[in-house]
């Protein structure tokens, strides 16, 4: 599975998609290869704020449960209601499920990854 | 990752990683946990039929004039009982009635058990053993679990699956019983109708060499593919024994957990004479029974309560007191539940009693249900 160049990677694996002062978060498939079938997300609400680096919600398998960090800081301006009936579907494609959308506060990648170095960065991490 | 190198392996293990299974650490053992995906295994063997590689299992043999006497002395079930071809489940206590470990024994012959203990604590088994009976007269205890590749053939099409690949008439072994038959064209086979996923199944004990292992293993999945067989990790053999409330050593049972607490005093022979633990469980009736159980909890709200989540009582004398510990939890694939099992003082065990497991931070109720959560259909067999 390829790792989308256009958006940028947090070590804790989730990525955000940016245009302009708008930003869209999900977690990546190393992630939901990782937890294996997911059955339940716990996210913010619309209006919320997240902050980077900090948890702003979890992710659950139905062997383990994962902290969500979130990659910039920002307003929830929308949350992926899908996910509270068929979180699966970021096991079918977590590249293009979506969690969150946020208005962010300024330009901001500081600490995120780019595609190359994600990639890089899960190789060593499962030393493959 | 360095540690791999220090890990047991399977027979399996080479067939495991090809077919791209996710491995654990389970007990010092590197493990398939899944392989398509838990919940689709989890589904298979409650609707079809699933594989399940477990030579990771002990096995201990006692043989000899004083078999018997040993193995009463040793374990908490009454052996005497057994007829030959006949499985029990049983465990070994230590003298305060807690658990070294639970397991299934097997009377091959006249004065020739077979005992099957758990992977995890096989070394401290297997001393305890030969601590608590090596002494006795006209018993022999070996270990022979690396003699065997274990497979776990379990699921309602299960017999169908096994069926096409022995001339053993497999309808004829009734649950809990064994028999030596054919498979795959090896001869002598212990067949038996065990397992540890709630639902009707074969063990089957083949030799432990990687070619025989892996022959079987195919054929097993190829006999199995018209049904819609899927081999399975231990993240769905967990899954699938916790909805059906069967005890895994670490956290339903333990050296600090007794017989009693465990739900699990009918298998204790406390008429029997003699065994390792009898005392202390006779004391413990003797003193009111025990003052915890282990109950069956669903979570009413949001919320999945896992493994040494704390439980909460949510009124009474002690509301809003920690009252007890989540001992396994997790959504359960075939129930789509999210279910636990946890020890809580005997007052608050009543079914339907409202209880709040604390999940992250914040309780979230949860109400005492029966145990087994699941419960195979009865059929006509």
């Amino acid at each position: 599975m390829a790792y989308p160049a256009g958006y940028r990677y947090t070590k804790e694996h989730e990525w955000i998609e940016v245009d302009g002062n708008k930003g869209t978060v999900g977690i990546t498939d190393y992630a939901q290869n990782s937890l294996g079938d997911i059955v339940f997300v716990d996210l913010p609400k619309v209006g919320d704020k997240v902050e980077a680096g900090n948890i702003f919600g979890s992710v659950e398998s139905v062997k383990a449960v994962s902290d969500l960090y979130a990659p910039a800081s920002g307003t929830v301006t929308a949350v992926n209601e899908d996910l509270a009936n068929a979180p699966e579907k970021i096991n079918a494609d977590a590249n293009k499920t979506w969690m969150l959308k946020l208005d962010l506060d300024g330009a901001q990648s500081d600490g995120l990854l780019s595609a190359a170095d994600y990639e890089k960065f899960i190789s060593e991490e499962t030393g493959h | 990752m360095t540690e791999t190198g220090t890990l047991r392996k399977t027979a399996l293990n080479a067939t495991h990683r090809a077919a791209k299974a996710k491995m654990v650490d389970f007990g010092g053992w590197d493990m398939p946990v899944e392989y398509s995906g838990l919940i689709a295994e989890h589904m298979a063997v409650r609707t079809a039929v699933g594989l399940f590689d477990v030579s990771h299992m002990g096995d201990i043999q006692l043989r000899g004039p004083g078999s018997l006497a040993a193995l009463q002395q040793l374990c908490m079930n009454d052996a005497s009982k057994l007829a030959e071809g006949q499985a029990q489940y049983s465990a070994m206590l230590y003298p305060n009635g807690t658990f070294v470990d639970d397991v299934v024994v097997h009377k091959l012959s006249g004065n020739d058990y077979l005992i099957v203990i758990n992977a995890g604590t096989r070394e401290k088994d297997v001393q305890w053993i030969r601590q608590t009976i090596g002494r006795m007269p006209g018993v022999h205890i070996n270990d022979f679990s690396d003699y065997y590749t274990q497979l776990a053939i379990q699921g309602p099409r299960a017999a169908e699956t096994l069926q096409k690949l022995t001339s053993t008439d497999l309808s004829a072994i009734k649950n809990y019983w064994f028999t030596w038959g054919q498979v795959c064209g090896l001869h002598n086979v212990m067949i038996a109708r065990t397992g540890y996923t709630g639902e009707d199944g074969f063990e089957i004990y083949i030799p432990s060499d990687v070619a025989t292992s892996e022959r079987v293993w195919n054929e097993v999945l190829a006999a199995g593919a018209e049904f819609g067989i899927l081999p399975c990790g231990l993240g769905a053999r967990n899954t699938l024994r916790l909805e059906s409330a069967m005890a895994l050593y670490g956290h339903e049972i333990s050296d600090t957990i007794n017989a009693l607490e465990a739900g699990l005093g009918r298998y204790a022979k406390l008429d029997k004479p003699e065994f390792v633990g009898r005392d202390a469980l006779l004391a413990i009736q003797a003193d009111g029974g025990p003052k915890r159980k282990l109950v069956g909890l669903e979570m009413m709200e949001r919320g999945i309560g896992r493994d040494g989540y704390p439980v909460f009582s949510l009124d009474g004398a002690q509301a809003g007191e920690r009252i007890g510990e989540i001992t396994s939890g997790s959504p359960a694939p075939f129930l789509k539940k999210n279910i636990a099992m946890a020890y809580v003082p005997v007052e608050h065990s009543g079914l339907e009693t409202e209880l709040a497991v604390e999940i992250r931070g914040q309780k979230v109720k949860a109400r005492v249900v029966p145990l087994p959560f699941y419960k195979k259909s009865k059929k006509s067999a």
